[in-house]
């Protein structure tokens, strides 16, 4: 992209237009337990002063996440790089002096934009590994010959009949949800 | 002390990568008297993929201490990751009743049902410090390490979020310090100590850990430590294995050993390198043998 139609879309996506907000984002977002409390963000920034993350980002804020949310920037939300760059170290919500759960808010950011059909390549990687292993990573063959060389115990196998169960069974009550609308 | 025993929770990450944990773990908890019981199955704890769906999360985790509570046994796991969501799950369950109500109704899909307030969750420093207790891990020690200054790093999920964990001071933790000290061993202060090491993130933004993680090791150089000691499998793999790309990314040399805690106490108590899988590293640790 050339630097010049870069910086138009740059200034394109600072503006805030009204009518692309949706100001029942924060009560949709406020009924997931543990996030009731969302409003109470009074934009003092401790969650971004203190985040390791954006020392070293110049677009993750928490911050700003925050502010986006009350507000009910959905679709620039949960299309946004900067939802999934949080590591989850949970020092925004210790730190939070309203008691506000930052880091949940982020992960039900990210299970909306998931529901819209946008994931991380690394995350469905993830998911699909639980599913056909049990296991979040493929341990690969030549680590069980390793661990029976080296007098590990075998690694448990997991069940998968439960854990496709389990699943299935999350998608079923979810469609049914959305049928009750 | 009655002899303790516990589930062993592995996770996913230290079979996958970093056995070398596992390895130490196994043996210097079989030397302090602790039993160790395989689980009889398993499945990821769940919090890989939080993110993706909450609700699977919270039923992974919940199967998981269902297991625990048919066996009547506390959790053991070498993974803050795992700890911190098993924990987390476990107390949520017992405190929410709806949630709990939820939460059993999807399970009994697959014939379980969880009881709470039966099992506990712990990490592995957390049951050395609360069960085994640092006069026993000092009893242990026969060869000292003196003379050794390291560095710790806690990860984030021992500590964090302090209302479901409830173990030292997130703002200033000092229970691995002194766990380190037991072995004889110095533990420095550094700059950014309680920072995160940037692992999670690593799939969806390659960059920032390593900048993050840099600036870690940049800062445990500052201080002339001659390790960097870790209970996270997660925060091994950051600073040890992508050592050599953050030396490259960053041009610098950093050349710090990192160390599973359980390989330090291991070396205390008379274990030999070999025997603490001190050769699996990426990072050379020899010459920090030599100065003990």
């Amino acid at each position: 992209m050339s630097e010049k139609k870069q910086a138009t879309e740059t200034k394109l996506r600072r503006e805030i237009k009204m009518g692309d907000l949706d100001p029942e984002f924060k009560r949709e977002i406020s009924k997931v337990p543990g996030i009731e409390n969302i409003k109470l963000c009074f934009q003092c920034g401790t969650c971004t002063a203190d985040c390791p993350i954006a020392r070293f980002s110049e677009i993750y804020s928490p911050r700003k996440i925050m502010r986006m949310t009350q507000l009910g920037m959905k679709d620039r939300l949960l299309s946004s790089e900067s939802l999934w760059l949080c590591a989850a170290c949970f020092t925004c919500v210790d730190h939070c002096p309203q008691g506000v759960d930052i880091a949940s808010v982020v992960t039900a950011l990210r299970n909306m934009a998931v529901k819209e059909g946008i994931i991380p390549d690394v995350f469905r990687e993830l998911t699909d590994n639980i599913m056909k292993t049990g296991y979040a990573y493929r341990i690969p063959e030549l680590r069980l010959k390793k661990r029976v060389e080296k007098g590990l115990p075998p690694l448990p196998e997991a069940n998968l009949e439960d854990v496709c169960k389990l699943f299935d069974v999350i998608a079923v009550s979810k469609a049914s949800k959305m049928e009750k609308k | 002390m009655a002899g303790l025993k516990y589930l062993l929770f592995l996770g996913c990450v230290i079979p996958y990568r970093i056995v070398s944990y596992e390895t130490s773990s196994r043996k210097v908890l079989k030397k302090l008297g602790v039993e160790l019981v395989e689980m009889p199955e398993f499945n990821c704890c769940g919090l890989p993929i939080d993110g993706v769906d909450h609700d699977a999360m919270l039923l992974l985790a919940a199967r998981n201490l269902c297991l625990a509570e048919q066996q009547n046994l506390n959790i053991l796991t070498l993974c803050p990751g795992c700890a911190g969501a098993l924990r987390k799950v476990n107390r949520s369950l017992q405190e929410d009743k709806k949630l709990k109500a939820r939460v059993n109704g999807f399970l009994k899909e697959i014939g379980m049902e969880f009881k709470g307030g039966k099992i506990a969750v712990r990490h592995l420093i957390q049951a050395l410090v609360e069960d085994v207790s640092l006069e026993k891990i000092k009893d242990a020690v026969v060869k000292p390490l003196a003379g050794l200054k390291v560095t710790e790093h806690n990860g984030c999920h021992v500590l964090r979020p302090a209302k479901y964990i409830g173990f030292d001071d997130p703002e200033n933790p000092v229970l691995l310090k002194r766990l380190i000290e037991a072995t004889g061993a110095e533990c420095l202060d550094y700059m950014y100590e309680t920072d995160c090491c940037g692992a999670p993130i690593i799939g969806v933004n390659d960059k920032i850990p390593l900048y993050l993680a840099g600036d870690k090791l940049r800062n445990v150089k500052a201080v002339n430590a001659q390790a960097l000691i870790t209970v996270c499998p997660f925060c091994h793999m950051m600073f040890d294995i992508n050592q050599p790309r953050i030396e490259k990314l960053l041009s610098e040399k950093f050349g710090i050993p990192v160390l599973h805690y359980p390989q330090l106490l291991g070396l205390a108590m008379g274990f030999t390198p070999k025997e603490m899988a001190l050769d699996e590293l990426r990072v050379d640790a020899t010459k920090l043998l030599n100065t003990t």
